[in-house]
């Protein structure tokens, strides 16, 4: 594997030519937020909030591979805002109703809103009629709560032959949807591997949940991101 | 041709996964003709769609089953397409097209004929089920609209009266082909460097091969040919990139995905020009060392599928396609063609690509660029049809002359598609550096208050900028021109149906490309109603620059048509603004009717509830 | 200088950003020098009585009497905040909103649902005296304009009390990561 050198806010690291401007960022201690990005799983750059500015142009840190002499710049008043127009344009695009969801304050979508200190979203809500699929034995789809990441799409196992996890239709009706048939003897640590892929609390287990209390998770006290950042 | 080309299929409904049981005894034929390959899953859909009227359970799981595929990730394609359909869609399916323009010339009036004679909505299948009635996004005919496509087949310039004639002979059981007599026009009305029928067959491709592959790619560089799809890429420097990409096999694609609402100039190359662009394809197989070139058509033109073939099959009965073509050593290539299925992202290169493996097309992340990893992760040109057809004439005349024509930046011709408000719609071959004007003259219009320049994904531009030149240093366009006259409603007319059109055709991967087109929509609604004040004008400027965070070209362009009909038209906008700070757009009376209704009671608005 | 003036009131809501309200603890008698109550439910004020400074609002509009009470808020104070997430995007409440129509909404709560066993009379609640139900559950912002939203279910009671101080001494607002929640 070759080295390059680039730039990252103004310091220079040096990194592995293969990695993505994510990956290298992450290990120098810079975050970078994400959302549809999940660590072992392949990157496709579909929510867009980790958009950086990468030599002058905006583009995705987790599907851009580092080149020598690449100059990224990850943080602005302005990409934070573009930032948090998607987060807000997520709150407005579903039915999240936080105090009603096993996830709120270890939801990655959540977290980001808290991030960014969102009080309201700009956008008008769209309160689309989404449905619950809850005939599986072992999960729960609450498709209201989705914010159609795919990473649970992406998350392709071997044992996952054929694929388990589908994206389905187009535009603003696209939805996710799994093979009920294949995954009918999932077990406990699939399930709830499945439910750790979701970022938000679309993927559930069942006869599960509320073990750690409100107020006590990941997201309660301390920011996303906060594990990553300030580590030297 | 002896055998009827439009048949009408041999439909039988009692019961399928959507609701009956179709007849998929031909399922197994169609997945043998194929090979049983995964690659051509869009192939086998198309053919069971068109066969069956829907591709059902059964179909799904027989799918599933030999390509070892779970039956969702079947759906997963399948739902992606606008004509593919899990529910059955009638013996006879009528798409009507619902483009902006196809509105302007009455479109409405011809929906409300269809369902009149036919007895149900669009979106649905008549009692019987023998005709289904949808809308679908433009059609690749604006400049004979009113226009629909009946089981592959193409009517335009549709009346009451055609539309009588249409559904008697539907209830009736005629072959499609005896409905009513065809009638597509070309309607070129003038002729340029391209459409010039001056290059005899198999001239092109003799000269590109008299030369070395560089030299081909040299020659090619020197003309200054960019891409006519619209992004004007060098043409010369993506074949020289997919020439040095290394692969196990190298592929020619061309891009007749022609979705952009407003253009149709791909239809017409295909039905007057078809061996100026299988020459031009040829060549570029020869320039970036490829056996295999791919014509990814949209279905929409299913109806030129039997012309194109025959034209292919007298090329190879020539040796201008196949082996050793004309008797040069070890020159193979072959063009296939790959029907889409409804999808106007897939004109995106990269999302093209993904559709031609038989999956949702879904434009790629980039890097990697499909010239080094595209088609089956092979190197792959990607080039638009009148780039192709350019790249014939390079060859055949020269750079030189090539260069002579259009400005320094951009050089030669383009074909423009006008349609709208004007006297003729058609085909307008012009060199680069011709202004809006000068088009508005050519096709006869007046009384223009607006010009879409380049389709919804483009501009629309006001009479002081009449005076600028189509060219990629000014307005760079694929070739779409919509004329607007002043009886218009802009935003009603035009700006809506676009964001409707990018609302039903992205691809709904980026999320401000799915959600924020919806918000848009909002906001030109409320302005429409009368309740819009400045600051919604400031956040539909604002958002903008989210748009622009979309991965494709689709859904950053997909704010245009609100974008820059606020920065040409700001004095339309301010006409319809309140001049309040807030309106609110909740409406008590409506909110409570329905609920009023359900529970039997009288609605009381002026009362006082403390 | 008098003091500011305030009002509150619950629409469709549940009475615990209120409760939240209270719970500031010993704070309450900093508020009470701060400013002066008007119509709310803590003074048991039933009708404005004076034009108010700061109204503050929980729950979002799910009935004719919610839009006519927020409208009445929007006309007697200078200044309206909206407090917790029923306010701000409906909350709980507007769960409904996805039963659409409102019709098949009102049938499955009254007729159809499998608790439903006394109304043998098939009757949807009619009596004039009673609230009409709108469409769906609308946040507030969407029927009269907002100055400043108060997220959280309820709130923190740090996050209303730093809100209102920063309101009635005009500083801007401490936003301590703790008190921004969502549930």
């Amino acid at each position: 594997m070759s080295k390059v050198l680039i730039t990252i806010d103004g310091k220079g690291f040096l990194a592995d030519s293969e990695k993505t401007v994510l990956e290298v960022a992450r290990e120098n201690h810079i975050y970078i937020p994400t959302l549809c990005n999940l660590e072992g799983i392949k990157p496709q750059g579909s929510c867009r909030i980790c958009t950086c500015m990468i030599d002058g142009r905006m583009m995705t840190a987790c599907t851009t591979p580092v080149n020598n002499g690449m100059v990224v710049v990850t943080k602005t008043d302005e990409l934070d805002k573009l930032r948090s127009k998607i987060v807000e344009l997520l709150f407005a695009e579903g039915n999240h109703f936080c105090p009603a969801c096993e996830r709120s304050g270890n939801c990655e979508l959540q977290a980001l809103a808290y991030l960014y200190k969102i009080m309201v979203p700009e956008f008008d809500y769209i309160f689309p009629n989404r449905d619950v699929d809850a005939t599986h034995p072992k999960l729960i789809l609450d498709h209201n709560r989705c914010i159609l990441c795919k990473r649970c799409i992406r998350r392709k196992k071997e044992a996952e032959n054929p694929t388990w996890f589908v994206f389905e239709n187009r535009g603003n009706h696209v939805k996710i949807n799994f093979d009920h048939e294949l995954t009918a003897d999932m077990d406990d640590e699939m399930a709830q591997k499945a439910m750790d892929t979701c970022p938000v609390g679309a993927i559930i287990r069942k006869e599960k949940g509320y073990d750690v209390p409100i107020g006590r998770r990941k997201y309660d006290l301390h920011p996303i991101g906060s594990d990553i950042e300030g580590k030297e | 041709m002896s055998e009827k080309q439009f048949q009408t299929p041999n439909r039988s409904h009692d019961g399928c996964g959507c609701g009956c049981s179709c007849d998929n005894s031909n399922i197994d034929a169609i997945l043998a003709k194929y090979n049983n390959d995964r690659g051509r899953l869009m192939d086998i859909l198309i053919e069971l769609q068109d066969s069956e009227g829907c591709v059902g359970e059964e179909a799904i799981a027989k799918i599933a089953e030999v390509f070892n595929m779970s039956r969702v990730d079947v759906v997963q394609t399948l739902s992606f397409y606008h004509f593919f359909s899990q529910k059955y869609r009638g013996k006879y399916t009528v798409y009507l097209n619902d483009s902006a323009v196809a509105e302007m010339m009455g479109r409405d009036e011809i929906a409300k004929a269809f369902e009149e004679e036919v007895g149900c909505k669009f979106g649905s299948v008549n009692e019987d089920g023998n005709i289904g009635l949808f809308s679908t996004s433009c059609i690749g005919m604006n400049d004979q609209e009113p226009s629909a496509i009946i089981n592959q087949r193409v009517f335009t310039k549709l009346t009451k009266e055609k539309v009588a004639k249409i559904v008697k002979g539907m209830k009736n059981g005629d072959d499609v082909e005896d409905l009513i007599g065809t009638d597509v026009q070309s309607n070129i009305l003038l002729q340029g460097p391209i459409l010039t029928k001056d290059t005899e067959l198999g001239d092109a491709i003799r000269k590109a091969i008299s030369m070395s592959p560089e030299e081909v790619i040299e020659e090619v560089k020197q003309s200054n040919l960019r891409g006519r799809g619209g992004a004007g890429f060098p043409t010369a420097l993506k074949w020289r990139f997919c020439r040095n990409a290394d692969g196990e096999k190298h592929y020619v694609f061309c891009n007749a995905d022609e979705g952009e609402p407003g253009t149709f100039k791909d239809r017409v190359i295909l039905t007057e020009r078809p061996q100026l662009l299988f020459a031009g394809m040829t060549i570029a197989g020869y320039a970036i060392g490829s056996d295999e070139g791919i014509l990814y058509l949209r279905y929409e033109y299913k109806f030129m599928e039997a012309q194109l073939k025959e034209v292919l099959q007298q090329l190879r009965d020539k040796n201008l396609l196949g082996k050793n073509i004309t008797g040069k050593e070890g020159f193979d290539f072959d063009i296939r063609i790959q029907f889409g299925g409804g999808a106007y992202v897939c004109g995106e290169e990269s999302a093209l690509l993904e559709s031609a493996e038989g999956k949702r097309g879904e434009p790629r992340d980039r890097p990697p660029f499909p010239v080094v990893k595209g088609y089956m992760q092979q190197p792959t040109a990607v080039n638009n049809v009148e780039t192709f057809c350019s790249v014939a004439k390079i060859m055949h005349k020269g750079a030189k002359w090539y260069r002579s024509l259009g400005t320094l930046d951009s050089t030669g011709s383009k074909l423009v598609s006008v349609s709208g408000d004007c006297q003729r719609p058609g085909i307008y071959e012009i060199e680069w550096g011709f202004t809006v004007q000068d088009v508005l003259n050519l096709v006869g219009a007046k009384d223009v208050q607006a010009v879409q320049v380049g389709g919804p994904s483009g501009k629309c531009i006001a009479p002081n900028e009449f005076n600028r030149k189509l060219a990629y240093e000014d307005l760079a366009t694929g070739g779409s021109i919509i004329v607007i006259n002043n009886d218009r409603d802009l935003l009603n007319d035009i700006v809506l149906n676009f964001l409707d059109f990018f609302i039903e055709e992205s691809c709904g991967s980026c999320v401000p490309c799915r959600a924020m087109t919806v918000q848009y929509k909002r906001k030109i609604e409320k302005i429409l109603a009368g309740k819009g004040v400045k600051k919604d004008i400031d956040q539909m400027l604002s958002w903008e620059k989210v748009m622009h965070m979309n991965r494709c070209g689709l859904g950053q362009s997909a704010c245009n048509p609100v974008i820059s009909t606020i920065q040409n038209f700001r004095e339309l906008y301010n006409s319809k603004l309140q001049k309040e700070e807030y309106v609110s757009q909740f409406d008590l009376a409506a909110a409570i009717k329905e609920s009023c209704e359900t529970a039997g009671r009288i609605p009381n608005l002026g009362g006082n509830h403390e | 200088m008098s003091k500011p003036i305030v009002a509150t009131t619950s629409l469709a809501g549940c009475f615990g950003c209120h409760m939240s309200l209270l719970d500031i603890d010993e704070r309450i008698l900093d508020l009470f020098d701060l400013v002066e109550f008007n119509k709310s439910p803590i003074d048991d004020i039933k009708t404005f009585t004076k034009e108010c400074d700061i109204g503050i609002i929980e729950g979002g509009c799910c009935n004719s009497e919610n839009v006519h009470v927020l409208q009445e808020f929007r006309k007697h104070c200078k200044t309206l905040v909206v407090i917790g997430e029923c306010a701000i995007m409906g909350g709980l409440p507007a769960m409904r909103n996805n039963v659409a129509p409102i019709s098949e909404c009102l049938e499955e709560a009254y007729l159809n649902c499998v608790s439903v066993q006394a109304n043998e009379e098939k009757i949807i609640p009619n009596d004039d005296e009673l609230p009409m139900i709108l469409d769906k559950v609308y946040p507030c912002h969407e029927v009269v304009k907002i100055d400043y939203f108060i997220p959280g279910c309820a709130p923190r009671a740090d996050l209303i009390w730093n809100a209102l101080v920063a309101l009635v001494t005009g500083n801007e607002m401490e936003l301590p990561y703790e008190v921004l929640k969502y549930d």
